[in-house]
């Protein structure tokens, strides 16, 4: 539902008002609430075939809520079983498709669409200064292929019971009794929606920006969305290829990845890995876009570097597309290509390292406020960090040998997956509360919450990597006994995350209701998504933003806010 | 501290030769990144502290670019740090992916879900890959199904075992002790069963042990752990061999089994036809000979080279157009299920025995035209 152009005119008045007399703010602000997003329209047809970009975003987030509380039960489950070494509640048979519907879960329904799709829909346009995304009806489409894709996949876990696990390894995949097809071809529609989503950023950002917003001026997350957007792009129908060519091996038996009816099975670790190593980054650049909005507001500081931050981000795209050989040190790839492979991915820890220095250097001399968002970026700082250095040591082709398709590999990823991307999707949950919703989250609540959730996380994880030390190796239903002990700490671990997770669930949604309102601007940002009111109108701005004043300016007075009182870092 | 760091992290004792080398780059790697890490983690949260708002009346403090210098170091310091485990990392690896010339071959074959070890002198075993302590053992491992994964802990190796490629791994025992074998890589429903035994053995049990195996062989004038000059072919000569020949030269013995695997391999090679093209004497044929071929290098129809290992001779019987031997027509069909990985192994193990066949007359030139040079020798 649009309003009509006296509407907007109206607004941009009631805007200018609220600048000239300070005593209507309050009957202006009211107005402005009622015309917000969640309120331009009403029904449950004004959600479903809306093609404002607010709206989609936040169909977005139920559906990747959705699935990551399905992945995370999975993931419950696997961990109830491996608290005995033997056989448990679940036939080994259970087991692994239990760990194959966590892993496709997890992957291609939560962490690939979960930043990008949500606040990347929301934020971008209203960061470029645009009323929506080039393409919204493609939007609009991209949110129903996913359920789509999400549906078909889900209905072919259950019907056909895939166990191949995530990467669908042939020929296990293409010869296994259980049916492979429908998950294969879920997995391609959902892919099908990540390509949609990156061509509408990659056209929003070179058309939509604001007269007179430069490159070099847009906000960092912006910038980490349009590296993703390109990698989603480029990598995606490599994965769509790979996937369809096991689903038509596994049906018609066409011999392209069984060597016994002629196929090559390391072909299709090739194009798997060219899509999925990539993927990585598909999932961790939006996270690092995220903590580059959240470190520059609540130190009320210009990033260090912020050319490097940019850069760096195009780097880790860049460079993501050369390093897939290193999933296939042990696979029999020639030694030549381990070598290139393994110093290739030595080059994302570098771009990488140069982000963490320069979010690090900004707090130098800040003015720091301490809010949920801070804790989980100090939390993400240690976690990625640490999942990083990780990264860097099965990068090294020797120690890799020991260590591959171990539990080490698994809390790897799982620091890069969770440590990274799920700390900064909960940091841009508590960061953006305020501005998507009108309403704050509880601070207590959040603080003691985001602290268990790393109290939690390193309980499950740690050990892990013990245990792959110790050589235990992943998808295993049953294993020797002296694992059973850290075993059992990594799943108590993983009850605690689990709880720390629904309490933040629990408060997020009553707070929905019986949240503390939101000013515009409660944290005092110079970005320019928080010049506009909370939450913000179907336009997404009641006057538009004059860039001249950039997204990290805190050297220079406060830029005017519209449709609320002042920023609250003057009071 | 070796031993120290170890028990902290939890490694596997250090039973091969190669393991206390990783284990030193393991250690150097893990307590730099980590001392990296916290140092990060530190910083940060000082910072945090130090610079909290105090009073907002405090003006905020104008942007700083980081100094150049400084962006410079950290870029070439951990450049300069990275380069140089990938180096040492990458010597290790070379050494781990190329067995020793003198490495004792064994071959293994997996299926879901178990191990089968076969030695050259004879014996096969499940699950139990016995072997002497303190000589390098050489792994020619193939999958009868899906792809699997050879993983000893304690000796730090790993190698995925693929179908229908013959991929090697080595290591070299230095304790007597069993050690476990587990499957990394996913297979099905029993994965996680699928575990096996390394039983490395000092020197003279292991003679014992290998004598017992191959008791129930039962075969005149074999000794020793089958290595190559264990094998001498008596009808080198034989340029087409009929199963009938392979019967009459070989003889199958009273289990109606031959004695070594290259035994097999050569009776196979000659129920299969393999040997109405292959020569085992030198001379080229329709196809390239197998006579001394093993181990050395040869030329390709594209102009490139090759050289002549478990892994080339398994692609050219499971997919022989995709190297083609410089001088050979590709007339040669593919072997893809008609020989099963163990007898793929065998004709391996053959062709290697012929390594260092005498040879029987002068070679002619590698380059012959086929069609024109009367191929067939006289017997």
């Amino acid at each position: 539902m649009t309003p009509d152009v006296s509407t907007v005119v109206a607004t941009v008045d009631t805007a200018h008002a609220v600048a000239v007399d300070p005593a209507r703010a309050e009957a202006a602000l009211a107005l402005a609430d009622d015309r917000s997003y969640l309120r331009a329209g009403s029904g449950i047809r004004s959600w479903l075939l809306t093609t404002d970009h607010k709206r989609i975003a936040l169909m977005f987030f139920v559906a990747t809520l959705a699935a990551l509380v399905l992945g995370g039960t999975f993931a419950m489950l696997l961990r109830t079983k491996l608290l005995t070494p033997g056989p448990g509640f679940v036939e080994p048979v259970t087991y692994n498709r239990l760990f194959t519907l966590h892993g496709v879960v997890m992957v291609f329904m939560f962490m690939i669409p979960a930043i990008p799709a949500v606040f990347g829909n929301f934020f971008v346009p209203m960061m470029l200064g645009a009323k929506d995304l080039a393409f919204p009806r493609l939007n609009l489409a991209s949110f129903y292929v996913y359920v789509f894709g999400a549906a078909l996949t889900l209905w072919g876990m259950i019907h056909g019971g895939a166990d191949t696990g995530w990467t669908f390894y042939a020929p296990y995949a293409t010869t296994s009794p259980t049916d492979v097809a429908p998950v294969a071809i879920g997995v391609f529609v959902l892919g099908v929606s990540s390509i949609m989503t990156g061509l509408n950023f990659i056209a929003t950002t070179h058309m939509l920006r604001r007269a007179g917003l430069r490159w070099f001026a847009m906000p960092m997350f912006v910038w980490t969305i349009y590296a993703t957007s390109i990698i989603q792009v480029i990598a995606t129908p490599v994965l769509g290829l790979a996937v369809i060519l096991v689903a038509l091996d596994h049906a018609l038996h066409m011999g392209i990845f069984d060597p016994a009816l002629g196929g090559d099975p390391v072909l299709f670790e090739h194009l798997f890995w060219f899509y999925s190593h990539p993927a990585v980054y598909i999932m961790i650049l939006p996270a690092m876009g995220v903590i580059s909005e959240i470190v520059p507001t609540f130190a009320k500081k210009h990033p260090l570097s912020y050319k490097a931050l940019a850069l760096s981000s195009l780097g880790i795209a860049f460079i993501g597309f050369l390093t897939w050989g290193h999933h296939l040190f042990v696979a029999g790839i020639s030694q030549f290509d381990a070598a290139i492979f393994g110093a290739m991915s030595m080059f994302v820890a570098i771009f990488s390292a140069i982000k963490v220095f320069s979010w690090i250097g900004t707090l130098y001399r800040g003015s720091i406020t301490f809010n949920t968002p801070m804790l989980y970026f100090f939390s993400f700082i240690y976690l990625f960090a640490f999942g990083g250095m990780t990264g860097i040591a099965v990068a090294t082709t020797s120690l890799d040998i020991h260590w591959h398709d171990t539990y080490f590999v698994i809390a790897h990823f799982h620091f890069i997956m969770i440590g990274g991307t799920l700390t900064a999707f909960l940091g841009a949950i508590h960061y953006w509360y305020p501005k998507m919703f009108g309403r704050m989250y509880p601070e207590r609540w959040g603080l003691v919450s985001a602290g268990l959730v790393f109290a939690g996380f390193n309980l499950t994880f740690v050990p892990q990597f013990l245990l792959g030390n110790a050589g235990m190796p992943r998808r295993y239903y049953s294993y020797p006994a002296r694992y059973h002990m850290l075993n059992v700490m990594s799943t108590l671990g993983a009850y605690l995350l689990a709880a720390a997770l629904l309490i933040t669930l629990i408060y997020l949604v009553i707070s929905l209701r019986w949240g503390r309102r939101a000013s515009p601007n409660p944290w005092g940002s110079r970005s320019f998504e928080w010049r506009s009111p909370s939450p913000p109108p179907v336009h997404n701005f009641l006057v538009p933003f004059d860039p001249a004043h950039g997204p990290y300016a805190y050297d220079e007075p406060p830029p005017e806010t519209h449709g609320g009182e002042a920023p609250p870092e003057a009071t | 501290m070796n031993e120290f760091l170890r028990r902290l992290l939890h490694l596997p004792n250090q039973s091969s030769s190669i393991a206390r080398d990783i284990d030193a780059l393991h250690y150097s790697v893990i307590l730099m990144t980590m001392a990296g890490v916290t140092l990060a983690a530190v910083i940060t949260a000082i910072f945090l502290f130090r610079y909290r708002r105090r009073n907002a009346a405090i003006p905020l403090t104008k942007k700083i670019a980081a100094p150049v210098w400084l962006e410079l170091l950290v870029i070439g310091g951990l450049l300069g740090l990275f380069g140089m485990w990938w180096v040492i990392g990458f010597s290790q690896y070379r050494t781990m992916q190329t067995p020793p010339a003198d490495a004792m071959p064994v071959y293994v074959t997996a299926k879901q879900w178990m191990w089968k070890f076969s030695y050259p002198s004879g014996p096969t075993s499940a699950d139990e890959l016995v072997v002497p302590v303190g000589k390098p053992v050489k792994l020619i491992m193939t999958s009868r199904d899906v792809i699997h994964s050879f993983y000893v802990p304690e000796f730090r190796i790993k190698q995925d075992v693929v179908p229908g490629r013959a991929v090697t791994a080595w290591f070299q025992a230095i304790a007597p002790g069993t050690y476990e074998v587990l499957c990394t890589q996913y297979c099905g429903a029993r994965h996680s069963f699928m575990r096996a035994q390394v039983i490395a053995l000092a020197a003279d049990d292991y003679a014992r042990w290998l004598d017992a195996a191959r008791a129930p062989l039962a075969l005149p004038g074999a000794k020793g752990d089958g290595q190559a000059t264990a094998f001498r072919d008596p009808h080198a000569n034989s340029l087409v061999a009929s199963t009938a020949d392979a019967e009459d030269v070989r003889g199958p013995d009273s289990r109606g089994q031959p004695t070594t695997l290259a035994e097999r391999g050569h009776r196979i090679a000659a129920e299969r036809g393999c040997l109405r093209c292959h020569t085992v004497d030198g001379t080229p044929y329709i196809g390239p000979t197998w006579a001394r071929a093993f181990g050395r290098r040869r030329a390709t129809a594209d102009g490139g080279e090759v050289v002549v290992d478990e892994a080339y001779l398994t692609q050219s019987m499971m997919d022989p157009r995709a190297v083609i031997a410089a001088g050979f027509a590709p007339v040669m069909p593919s072997y893809q299920g008609a020989l099963s990985p163990d007898e793929a192994s065998a004709i391996v193990e053959y062709i290697r025995a012929l390594a260092d066949a005498p040879p029987a007359r002068p070679v002619p030139p590698p380059d012959g035209d086929i069609t024109s040079s009367p191929a067939r020798p006289t017997p």
